[in-house]
């Protein structure tokens, strides 16, 4: 049980402000790990930090034993982190088929129909679908379909940033149920969400995120069970 | 399990095929509306149907044309907006024309002087356009409209500045803002303003037909590319492209480049139709046109915009009876065809006019043929 990720010690700034200050965490081997926090706690910018979008001023971020602090955005998904960025960034105008194919886009050719079928099978919907254009698809669906397409480019870190945001409660359920299944079929996951309760619930650790700055860290029963995770997070 | 492996790559290809079958449909329409038109004006001028005035256009609508599919490149593809193509094109205007006269000794055949032309003037603005794109590309939407408009003054600019001649030894020398003492007047290939002067043509309808389709051969074949799908992904949603490893620099780059280096040979084919060539030629107004024809056309339709070009670089001749009122009459038929072709409500109503009049004319017909019955 390796470290898939570790973060070491980073600083980001927006400008004059402040953003992250000072975070390190891990991420082993087939572990769920889980960022909770409040908005502008810092949780999004940490991801956009990992896969290369921002840069930390201080500190070093490892991706299986070498440094990608200063890896370009690009290079760092065929290195085998793939980011679901916020919001369902799907291409509206493709089909559902087409969307997976793009996120095949850094993939070898020969693992292609392997990992669209792999696909298939985690999202059954999204093979109802695949020939629906993706921008007529409901919430949760493009949701399955953005963690789909995550999933071609054959990730060794899955990043999921907020994956229940804008959905039904039944729908959280589910996607939080898949995600519990790619889990248990060995996919190394860093989640980011503001349900706490559910991401407690799957998670085998957790970062408390606090104005940039972890406030707790723990495994998920253990801040489950923490007064102050239940006054501030958990609405008990 | 392998049933559905197989039935999936099945499917795959099937969708292969249509999507082949849309790229194949566009490349169709374009090539052919590029082969008709040439045979038709071909026969029409050799049968003495077109006038002169309109022969004299025949050039200009394929660079017009290859223009426009550069351009659309651009703003179709890559989704951004450049108003600085008239720039590129001036590059490639003076790059030709300099390429041309010096080789005029040395390469006799005038065929393949124009080619290495071409190819001279694709090398130059696609070394501008990588130097003028790199600091810019990361601007978007107005702000690099902005910055490309800026671009095409200041080539504008320093090409009416710009001296170049080749002394009696063979030699080249160039300055700015001054005439080239060393040169006689005999071997001033550019001065300043003026611009060109005494170029000996190489331009032939045929051979601005033959850019047009390499033209149209570069962009359709990268539209259909994984190059192409990754520039109109970035267009569609640039986080997304980004997540999945998109160098979104790079591409954009790709695109920008490509259409610079083919807006420079055109610009070179449109150099080597005219004896004379001024700088002024090449302000804001032609990258504006350039625009109007993608725009008109449809943006990222790519035959659409080779009829724009053409239609729009025809009707100034052909409202040559409205005298003085034909820039005006020019500016009118534009602000029609816009509204008439891109205002939903417009549109709207008027295809309700033409179903309206369609039954019409077969109650027209039944009664012709009542009529004729009794």
């Amino acid at each position: 049980m390796g470290s898939v990720l570790t973060v070491k010690n980073i600083n980001v700034y927006y400008g004059a402000i402040h953003a992250i200050k000072g975070i390190s965490f891990d991420v082993n081997k087939g572990e769920i790990v889980t960022l909770i926090g409040a908005n502008g706690a810092g949780k999004s910018t940490t991801l956009h930090t990992i896969s290369g979008l921002l840069r930390s001023k201080t500190g070093d971020i490892e991706f299986l034993g070498s440094s990608i602090a200063r890896t370009p955005a690009h290079k760092i998904v065929s290195l085998g982190i793939s980011h679901v960025p916020e919001g369902r960034r799907i291409f509206q105008g493709l089909t559902v088929e087409d969307n997976l194919q793009m996120g095949a886009f850094v993939t070898k050719p020969d693992r292609i129909a392997r990992n669209l079928e792999y696909v298939y099978e985690q999202f059954p919907r999204l093979k109802e679908r695949a020939k629906q254009v993706a921008g007529t698809l409901s919430g949760g669906e493009q949701q399955m379909l953005a963690m789909g397409r995550g999933l071609m480019s054959d990730p060794r870190l899955l990043m999921l940033d907020e994956p229940s945001m804008g959905l039904a409660p039944i729908l959280v359920d589910q996607i939080f149920e898949i995600i519990h299944n790619l889990h248990k079929a060995g996919t190394t996951i860093l989640l980011v969400e503001q349900n706490a309760q559910m991401a407690l619930s799957i998670a085998d650790r957790a970062y408390v995120l606090e104005t940039g700055k972890i406030a707790l860290e723990g495994s998920a029963e253990e801040l489950m069970g923490n007064e102050q995770v239940q006054k501030a997070y958990l609405g008990e | 399990m392998a049933d559905k492996i197989k039935k999936s790559i099945n499917a795959k290809r099937l969708k292969g095929a249509v999507r082949n079958n849309q790229y194949r449909k566009e490349a169709i329409i374009s090539y052919g509306i590029l082969v008709i038109g040439f045979i038709l004006l071909q026969l029409g001028a050799s049968a003495g149907l077109i006038g002169r005035n309109l022969q004299g256009q025949f050039v200009p609508i394929c660079v017009y044309m290859s223009l426009a599919i550069a351009l659309n490149l651009v703003v179709g593809l890559s989704g951004e907006l450049s108003l600085g193509h008239a720039g590129f094109m001036a590059i490639g205007v003076f790059t030709g024309i300099i390429v041309t006269r010096i080789l005029e000794s040395s390469v006799t055949a005038d065929w393949l002087r124009l080619i290495i032309a071409l190819i001279a003037s694709a090398v130059v603005t696609s070394i501008a356009g990588f130097i003028i794109g790199i600091p810019i590309l990361g601007l978007r939407g107005d702000y690099l409209a902005i910055v490309t408009l800026a671009f095409g003054e200041i080539v504008r600019n320093l090409m009416n500045v710009l001296y170049f001649g080749l002394d009696k030894n063979g030699k080249l020398h160039f300055a700015f803002n001054h005439t080239i003492e060393e040169v006689d007047t005999s071997g001033r290939i550019i001065t300043g303003a003026i611009g060109a002067t005494g170029v000996h043509k190489t331009a032939s309808f045929a051979s601005a037909t033959l850019l047009t389709a390499f033209t149209l051969f570069v962009v359709l074949n990268l539209k259909n590319s994984k190059q192409g799908r990754a520039i109109m992904s970035i267009r569609d949603n640039r986080i997304a492209g980004e997540s999945i490893g998109l160098n979104v620099r790079k591409y954009k780059l790709m695109a920008f480049v490509m259409s610079a280096a083919l807006a420079g040979m055109a610009g070179c084919m449109f150099g080597q139709n005219y004896s004379t060539m001024a700088p002024a030629k090449f302000n804001v107004n032609t990258s504006v046109l350039i625009l109007v024809f993608v725009v008109l056309g449809g943006i990222g339709n790519i035959w659409g915009g080779m009829i724009a070009a053409a239609l729009l670089t025809v009707l100034p001749e052909a409202l040559r009876q409205f005298a003085d009122y034909r820039m005006l009459t020019y500016a009118i038929v534009l602000i029609v065809v816009m509204i008439c072709t891109y205002n939903p409500a417009i549109k709207a109503r008027i295809s309700g006019i033409v179903k309206k009049l369609k039954p019409k004319k077969k109650k027209h017909g039944k009664d012709k043929t009542g009529k004729e019955a009794a």
